[in-house]
């Protein structure tokens, strides 16, 4: 028979062994939650980096809901939805569409075919301009497209394009604390994104009035874009121009001439329709000599 | 009739006996309630989300209800032998067919109503508005369609020999037609031949069961409603595919061994 002290040597031991695999687990335990923090949501932890795979297709469902419905899927002609018009719309990305975008089903292919499409939307509209019905009143609907756009951005945080157009379509609406928090979200994610930092000027520009601080950012987003590759400075040079020429815009509105020329000048190097922007340049220029533009008075008195 | 409503009476008692829709509707309630909870830039007014969710788990919902129980009508009454008394009274067996049809058809429709009205609910939250024609049309069109699934089944039960195997086939049957369908003629293009030659016959033969599933889109961005002779077409397109099946299944009866 064993001995009631063999039983408690037993338990101190297993005791002993019990703390031990304790102590040697919680370590890593902390190190596993800590890593978990760190990969950014419940998404990315789920779905990993397919989440990106994703995150588009939900960007491409919100420019579905931009067209209520009527959008091409793989089997159609795509050609005019190559670049998604939710974000073509807010004028900061480079359009690569072609083709006819209100006739993108083609010829019915058969009976079948055309029987099918008066179960379908068939038309070509956008939410912002009234959508199915055309009546502008309703134009507050393009709100439908955000619920994707906010889950096409938590499951891929890089995404800027995400970012700054669900911005632009919340100050649209005039959601100005929410875009601005949309931005900040993009920015802690994307610190050196020039992309953002505009939009974020163009928030405090235009909805909060605040010239000084589209000022600071505006310039920020131009100094991150000096730090591209040359390669990508190339491919990325409508933003450049849109930076530039707003901040052009800022100065002369500031009367600061000097400096409204230089920002002009940076827009021409980079600007397809240089001849415009001279104009303008010729404009500051009269106004610096103290004299009015051959334009101003063209144009009645208003600037040019 | 009589014999075939009684047979229908009793596929309709079973349906509210069993747990299945209960707990299908119960799921997709509280998908949509949770789903509805989520706070979107401080917006209450955004639906379309949701009418688009709802309307797919009601879909998802109503053919898994509607195989199941049509599925294991008559293996159910073979296995507990009482298949060969219900047809020692005075019932025939095309009888015996088309009360099962009937009755799983009209369970769907009960199932259907539930579901719309839910769907019409949730909607008007943030909706503030009824467009009750078209949520007539969408459920019309849906229970209309689950005739064919209903009759497909019913067929697929007198040809299979385990209800499993049958809801199975069939499931796979409908979702195939419901996501591809209707670009069988444009795969088939793609294909060499015989293939393309065995496509394009599918394409034609196949119940084009995709065309109100579509028509969500229609009720979820708030389209306008679809011309009525549309809709009567379609009605008689879906029902010339239930007689068939339902045909073929008395065809296939007649010669079956009850027993």
């Amino acid at each position: 028979m064993t001995s009631p002290r063999t039983f408690f040597l037993l338990l101190v031991a297993l005791l002993v062994f019990c703390f031990g695999l304790a102590a040697g687990l919680a370590p890593r335990f902390q190190a596993l939650e800590s890593s978990r923090h760190q990969s950014d949501n419940f998404f990315s932890l789920l779905l990993g980096d397919s989440s990106r795979m994703f995150a588009n297709s939900f960007f491409i469902k919100a420019d579905a809901y931009y067209h209520s419905g009527y959008y091409p899927t793989i089997f159609d002609n795509n050609e005019a939805f190559k670049t998604p018009h939710v974000a073509e719309d807010t004028g900061a990305v480079n359009s690569q569409n072609h083709g006819e975008e209100t006739d993108f089903m083609g010829h019915p292919r058969d009976w079948i075919d055309a029987f099918g499409r008066h179960f379908i939307p068939n038309r070509h509209t956008h939410l912002d301009e009234g959508g199915p019905t055309d009546d502008l009143s309703t134009s507050d609907n393009v709100r439908e497209i955000l619920p994707w756009l906010k889950l096409s951005a938590e499951l891929n945080p890089d995404d800027i394009r995400t970012y700054t157009v669900t911005a632009y379509w919340l100050r649209r609406m005039h959601k100005e604390k929410e875009a601005e928090q949309v931005l900040r979200e993009g920015l802690r994610n994307n610190p050196q994104s020039y992309e953002i930092l505009f939009e974020l000027g163009r928030l405090y520009k235009d909805s909060y009035d605040d010239a000084g601080r589209a000022r600071n950012v505006w310039e920020l987003a131009v100094r991150y874009w000096f730090n591209l590759s040359p390669d990508e400075q190339k491919e990325n040079r409508l933003i450049l121009e849109q930076i530039t020429t707003n901040l052009g815009k800022l100065e002369t509105d500031a009367d600061n001439w000097p400096q409204a020329m230089n920002w002009l000048h940076l827009a021409q190097k980079v600007s397809l329709t240089p001849g415009l922007l001279q104009e303008q340049i010729d404009g500051i220029k009269w106004k610096m000599s103290g004299q009015p533009s051959p334009l101003f008075l063209i144009s009645g008195g208003a600037y040019y | 009739m009589k014999n075939i409503f009684a047979v229908a009476g009793i596929v309709i008692k079973e349906l509210y006996r069993r747990k299945d829709f209960y707990v299908l509707f119960i799921l997709t309630v509280l998908v949509c309630l949770i789903m509805a909870s989520v706070n979107i830039f401080n917006d209450k007014q955004i639906v379309r989300y949701l009418k688009e969710l709802c309307l797919l788990l009601i879909w998802v919902s109503s053919l898994v209800i509607a195989i199941t129980t049509t599925a294991r009508q008559i293996p159910a009454e073979r296995e507990q032998r009482t298949l060969l008394p219900l047809l020692a009274k005075p019932l025939t067996r095309t009888q015996l067919i088309f009360g099962k049809f009937l009755g799983c058809w009209l369970a769907c429709g009960l199932v259907l109503l539930c579901f719309y009205i839910f769907f019409g609910a949730l909607a008007a939250s943030r909706d503030h508005a009824w467009p009750l024609l078209n949520y007539f049309q969408a459920a019309l069109l849906h229970w209309v369609t689950l005739g064919v699934v209903v009759a497909l089944a019913l067929l697929g039960s007198l040809v299979f020999a385990a209800p499993s195997s049958n809801s199975t086939i069939c499931f796979v049957i409908v979702a195939a037609i419901l996501t591809v369908g209707r670009y069988l003629d444009m795969v088939a293009l793609s294909q060499a031949e015989p293939f393309r030659s065995i496509l394009y016959a599918v394409y034609f033969a196949i119940p084009h069961l995709e065309i109100p599933f579509e028509m969500r889109n229609l009720i979820v961005h708030d389209w306008p409603l679809i011309e009525w002779n549309f809709i009567g077409l379609y009605i008689l397109y879906a029902l010339a595919y239930t007689a068939a099946f339902l045909v073929t299944a008395c065809l296939v009866f007649r010669r079956k061994p009850v027993n």
